[in-house]
């Protein structure tokens, strides 16, 4: 699942130079990448491309998805990608393809994601003239890639299609693009994929120096109340396991950011959660009384660090990041540790005393119990509120032996998802953490189970982020995948909701949001589908949707005015925040469990 | 304060595109930006003058050096380096203004390139504040138009030597020198 330093697959398919159609090479490099599945839909200006897919088709060697609107191509790929580690791809024609594409793009990049998009490009001759079906693909997309390419010659585009999985996959995982001219497409010219890649400008891997670590260590050693705060990167270095060992040996306790849930296993004693605007309070406030706060893998986004000149102002910060550029960009640390975690935590691990730091963590604990005290309130629910959902959720997937991955959209729900559901290791979550990008859950649940037919993979959605792309339903049809669909529906946008009803006066402009008949939606696409509207009937469904071979999709008919606490207010710092009310409220991970 | 950052990059169509716009989205202050060849067939040449703060032109560098097509940036503010802006500036004329300008010029050792009996044309080098004074000097005249490269730089001889480019030395050096940035507060 490591997304770290992996070498392109030996597909055993590399035969020397060879003649061939632009639009063979385009798949033959994919091949020699390791790629077996696309996502993407055709158009003019890709046809010569689609034409020779054909033939890797026929034979098993590329399967192709069809989608039903360009922005989930690029979301499937992006799925597809967290899910393995691999670069996902995606392929769309010009003009109105290829812009659709951008939505999902930024989603990708935003969260490093390895992306490769292709794209068809009216012939050169037409460059320029602002030709049927032409935009300037390679200008709309740079700010929302890692690189692009615009391919007018043949003889380029073998290495361009190398350097692109070359770019996307080193170092910090982002998107490229490749704009293929359809004359290029159809032209005849030597393929070849042995080049040696030399790109003087990208340092995908920068070296590690042993005095940053040795200084980070120094400072961590001396530390009274560490704290680490990891992100992503954990994830994408595949480097939980050290982490944990870290944690373990000297006595740390753990924050989350959104994209860094179960980087440890979240019922680990250590374990805090996820900080931020939806943290917890006892996370967010560890954070803000922490003397030394180690940063792995992480960027210091705003829904992370709040107020940023009040965000862990006492501490000491260390900052451990692959991008050198992150380093100092929000946060300026006082020591930081630039390279591959892989690299730095192995180094860095022998260099840490064993510690317990009992007196911190018997204060978090404290203030974790009276958390406790203050927000939870055990009940018997009567109404059917989300975080019940979520939890019963957790409950019916913790007792598959299949792998499971959950893929949230954006919003009150996702937020739910990360509170409620336990995640007990990093990648189980799927999410759009950085651009924030409703629509994202079922095309991007579709990509990880398309990698992954045997997994339980649960697209959890709001009704608004559902409403966006749910015409790939049919995709799901098509593809015949088992895809579980939970809808967390409360007829309103209910994130915007909350701040129109916190900071606009209970003013609800935009967000009343109607719902077609889901169970009558689903038929529609012969998938089997069931509506929920009060708790009892939670665990039956979650139950029938388990045992049902395929996909199942369930309205689940929420509360509507429920918020999300705790909250902190933008712009505020973030041991200032909104707790959750009495009674009605849940703790997620704490030692006290709900009655449910 | 300003920075001076020189940085080189592939020669390739769109490069200029790409730094500008990785500059603007990242909403960094650009005082001025000059693009021309290097010494290296396929290389150019960019100096960007920075306005900002430390932090800022280290995040500067650090952009840069993200962009693929970028080889190699350098903050060349510290260091000793020749500082050149080339102006050509068309001023108003009468007969009896003609000979002050010329003098004017000549003080600033601009040179007269060209020349009518409505107006002449001064081409100015020196460092900014030099060209910034003689415009001035020879505003009151009525500047009819004027065209100015921006600033360009070069590393003074022993300062050059201590450089490779297009060589990972380089990296490591931008890298020490980037990670000073943060290591004093």
């Amino acid at each position: 699942m490591a997304i770290a330093k992996r070498e392109p697959a030996n597909t055993g398919y590399d035969l020397g130079p060879q003649e061939m159609t632009g639009s063979q090479m385009i798949w033959e490099s994919l091949l020699r990448e390791g790629v077996q599945i696309v996502f993407g839909h055709p158009g003019g200006a890709i046809l010569p491309a689609y034409d020779a897919l054909a033939e890797y088709e026929g034979d098993g060697r590329i399967h192709h998805v069809l989608v039903r609107h360009e922005q989930c191509a690029a979301h499937m790929a992006d799925g597809f990608a967290r899910a393995t580690g691999e670069v996902g791809v995606c392929i769309v024609t010009s003009g109105p393809g290829a812009t659709n594409l951008v939505t999902g793009l930024a989603t990708a990049q935003m969260d490093s994601v390895p992306v490769v998009a292709i794209t068809g490009q009216v012939p050169t001759s037409l460059l320029g003239t602002d030709a049927f079906q032409e935009s300037d693909v390679v200008g709309v997309t740079q700010p929302v890639c890692k690189h692009n390419y615009l391919v007018t010659d043949i003889a380029e585009l073998p290495l361009i299609m190398k350097e692109a999985f070359y770019i996307a996959r080193e170092g910090r995982p982002g998107v490229v693009l490749v704009d293929v001219c359809k004359d290029v497409q159809i032209e005849s010219g030597t393929f070849r994929y042995d080049f040696d890649i030399s790109l003087p400008g990208f340092e995908p891997w920068p070296v590690v120096s042993s005095d940053e670590v040795q200084a980070a260590a120094d400072l961590l050693n001396e530390a009274e109340r560490p704290l680490i705060l990891a992100g992503h990167g954990i994830h994408l270095s595949n480097t939980s396991e050290e982490l944990l060992q870290l944690v373990e040996k000297a006595g740390i306790p753990v924050v989350t950011t959104l994209l860094g849930t179960g980087n440890i296993p979240e019922t680990h004693p250590l374990s805090l959660g996820m900080g931020g605007m939806h943290g917890e309070a006892f996370a967010n406030r560890a954070v803000q009384a922490c003397d030394v706060l180690v940063a792995m893998g992480m960027r210091f986004d705003d829904r992370i660090t709040g107020r940023l000149d009040r965000f862990a102002a006492d501490a000491k910060i260390i900052h451990f990041e692959l991008d050198r550029a992150e380093v100092g960009k929000n946060i300026v640390p006082d020591v930081a540790v630039v390279g591959d975690l892989a690299e730095t935590l192995p180094a860095y691990l022998p260099l840490i005393k064993e510690r317990r730091h009992q007196d911190w963590v018997d204060t978090l604990n404290e203030w974790r119990s009276e958390t406790d005290e203050a927000d939870i309130i055990q009940y018997e629910v009567e109404e059917l509120i989300p975080p019940y959902v979520i939890r019963q959720l957790w409950h019916a997937t913790e007792q598959t032996d299949k792998r499971v991955i959950v893929v949230t959209d954006v919003g009150q729900h996702q937020m739910w998802e990360s509170q409620y559901y336990i995640h007990e290791h990093a990648g189980m979550l799927l999410t759009s953490g950085g651009l924030g990008t409703m629509g994202y859950a079922l095309p991007a649940a579709l990509g990880a189970q398309m990698s992954d037919r045997e997994a339980l993979v649960w697209c959890v959605a709001g009704d608004g982020g559902f409403q966006m792309t749910l015409q790939e339903l049919a995709t799901i049809q098509q593809e015949r995948l088992p895809v579980k669909i939970a809808i967390i529906n409360n007829g309103f946008l209910g994130m915007v909701r909350q701040w129109q009803q916190i900071f606009y006066d209970k003013r609800y402009v935009g967000t009343p949001i109607l719902s077609p008949d889901y169970v009558k939606l689903a038929d529609a696409y012969d998938i089997p589908a069931a509506v929920v509207r009060h708790p009892s009937e939670v665990v039956p469904v979650l139950e029938r949707a388990h045992s049902t071979d395929g996909p199942f999709l369930v309205d689940f008919q929420v509360k509507e005015e429920v918020n999300v606490y705790p909250m902190v207010a933008p712009g505020a710092a973030v041991d200032e925040l909104i707790r959750r009310p009495k009674p009605g409220y849940v703790q997620g991970y704490s030692g006290v469990q709900p009655s449910w | 304060m300003q920075y001076t950052l020189v940085a080189w990059m592939r020669d390739k169509p769109g490069v200029l595109n790409r730094v500008s716009g990785m500059l603007r989205r990242r909403n960094f202050n650009i005082d001025s930006l000059q693009v021309s060849h290097s010494e290296t067939p396929g290389i150019s040449r960019m100096t960007f003058v920075v306005d900002g703060d430390e932090r800022v032109a280290d995040q500067v560098v650090k952009q840069l050096r993200k962009v693929v097509d970028v080889t190699a940036v350098e903050d060349i503010t510290n260091r000793l380096a020749i500082l050149r802006e080339l102006a050509l500036i068309r001023v108003r004329t009468t007969p009896e203004t003609r000979g002050e300008i010329m003098q004017f010029a000549e003080i600033y050792r601009a040179q007269i390139v060209d020349v009518n009996t409505e107006n002449l044309v001064v081409q100015a080098v020196g460092t900014e504040d030099k060209v910034d004074s003689l415009i001035e000097l020879l505003r009151p005249f009525g500047i009819e138009e004027m065209v100015r490269t921006g600033r360009v730089a070069l590393c003074r001889g022993d300062e050059r030597a201590k450089k490779k480019r297009h060589s990972t030395s380089i990296f490591k050096a931008a890298a020490s020198l980037n990670g000073s940035g943060h290591d004093d507060q």
